[in-house]
């Protein structure tokens, strides 16, 4: 398994190969439907978006978290989610925070993988449900924004130690290891 | 003499919210188990051998196996009065704190959230009335993910057996990765359109390694698992010989026009556990015919 350091800069992410084992250490911040949705209107109003997002690997995850008596919060439980759900929001997304990785189960999109190749970013699988491993990979809670959107939606910070194992299922030139599987499951079915 | 204190209907519903979330049914460990003897596909055998350590994990921190914990579906069946709504909802708020599960139930337009896994219309409760002296409460926790890729088709009698195949090949396939397979199909044939949705979930409460008493179910439910795990879609959508670990499936009588057919379809972690309270025990099970 190789093992990356966040963030990333565009030639290491040019450098990573369909169907390779990776895990990352560094930071990572969590964003799904909700924070996608957010982060783009406040472009179009002109308002401050979270700094964090630029050149992010960004990790499509709503984590189950707990706080202690002191406010300080932990992560109990962060598989990923099912990634297909922000496949109109995405292209834009990686365009304008320059985003170097996602993180998610399910794949993208083809508008998704032109936008990755155009900007330098990867999609990696991580595996669905394996949650309690996941956490144990965002070893830190650095920080989080839009706690307001509520636990699952909010945009958590995390300094990950290595995180995975995560699959490289969309590589930099938009080359698709879900489309590839279709196309051996369309030509399996048509034997049955 | 052995004592036995009765235990309130809260505290049982609590247990089982805690035993779903924390360890996966026996059944599924099994049939995961043998996927990983077979798996060739070093992807698949990446993605099998993350999801057994994450088990294994869950059971001895005691932590809930998947972040999304689900909206937990219960079945109550048996001897029962109106009562046991109030205790089910009250333990699903106190689980939601405790275990912790994640607060998951939104109002579906604005989509607020009271952050306790409450609202209109949840928790999900079917109930099955019956003369056993006993009550049964089942729960199943179906993530979004799965639950997501739901469908309903009113076929043509016409389409006949043939029809019906293909419509949940289909269905299985369409959904690709997004209901983390490898996991349970649950199927529906016949009954109006709401039942046949009901029936298709239903099914997921059953164990994997529990014969349908129907020779003719369990032939179709045979050839239906050989065919969706021959596609090589593998754990995850991302290839292998592991697509579904079973596939179970409801019938009941239709009208004479119609051919319903429904797919609910339970991911790896079709986390289930059910109580049965009798007047001097309760037992605690992971799965159960219904």
């Amino acid at each position: 398994m190789r093992s990356l350091y966040a963030p990333f800069d565009e030639k290491t992410v040019r450098s990573l190969k369909l169907g390779e084992i990776v895990n990352i250490t560094g930071a990572v911040v969590t964003g799904r439907d909700e924070v996608h949705i957010r982060a783009l209107e406040y472009l179009d109003e002109g308002k401050e978006v979270p700094q964090c997002l630029n050149e992010a690997v960004l990790y499509h995850c709503g984590p189950i978290m707990v706080q202690d008596d002191k406010g300080t919060w932990s992560v109990v439980a962060a598989g990923p989610t099912t990634s297909a759900r922000m496949n109109t929001l995405e292209p834009r997304f990686i365009r304008e925070f320059k985003i170097r990785a996602i993180i998610g189960k399910g794949g993208m999109s083809k508008e998704v993988a032109e936008a990755m190749k155009e900007v330098g970013c990867v999609y990696l699988a991580a595996t669905g449900g394996a949650a309690v491993s996941y956490a144990e990979g965002l070893s830190r809670v650095t920080g989080y924004d839009w706690l307001d959107l509520g636990m699952p939606e909010a945009l958590w910070h995390f300094q990950t130690r290595a995180l995975g194992p995560l699959v490289v299922a969309i590589d930099a030139e938009g080359n698709s290891l879900y489309e590839k599987v279709r196309e051996k499951v369309a030509e399996n079915l048509k034997k049955l | 003499m052995v004592v036995k204190l009765p235990e309130p209907t809260e505290k049982v519903v609590e247990n089982i919210l805690r035993l779903a979330n924390t360890k996966l049914p026996e059944d599924i460990g099994w049939a995961l188990e043998a996927a990983a003897g077979w798996e060739t596909n070093p992807t698949a055998q990446s993605q099998i051998g993350a999801i057994l350590e994450n088990v294994r994990k869950a059971e001895h921190m005691y932590k809930p196996m998947c972040q999304d914990t689900g909206i937990p579906i219960f079945y109550v069946r048996g001897k029962f009065d109106s009562s046991i709504a109030k205790d089910i909802a009250q333990a699903v708020e106190n689980c939601t704190k405790a275990i912790p599960m994640r607060p998951n139930t939104v109002d579906p337009i604005i989509r607020i959230n009271n952050g306790n896994n409450l609202g209109p219309g949840m928790p999900a409760v079917h109930y099955i009335p019956t003369d056993d002296d006993f009550t049964e409460i089942s729960v199943m926790l179906k993530g979004a993910g799965s639950e997501n890729m739901t469908r309903l088709k009113m076929l043509n009698p016409s389409d006949g057996i043939e029809g019906v195949k293909k419509f949940i090949i289909d269905s299985v396939i369409d959904a690709g990765g997004r209901p983390c397979p490898p996991g349970i199909v649950g199927v529906g044939i016949g009954g109006t359109a709401d039942e046949c949705v009901a029936m298709a979930k239903r099914a997921l409460m059953e164990p994997l390694d529990m014969e349908d008493p129907d020779p003719e179910i369990q032939a179709l439910e045979e050839e239906l698992f050989v065919k969706i795990n021959s596609s090589g879609l593998g754990p995850m959508g991302l290839g292998g010989d592991t697509t579904v670990l079973g596939v179970k499936i409801r019938k009941a009588f239709c009208h004479t026009a119609s051919l319903p057919v429904a797919v609910n379809i339970g991911c790896w972690a079709t986390r289930r556990a059910v109580a049965r309270i009798t007047d001097n025990d309760v037992i605690y099970s992971q799965g159960v015919r219904l």
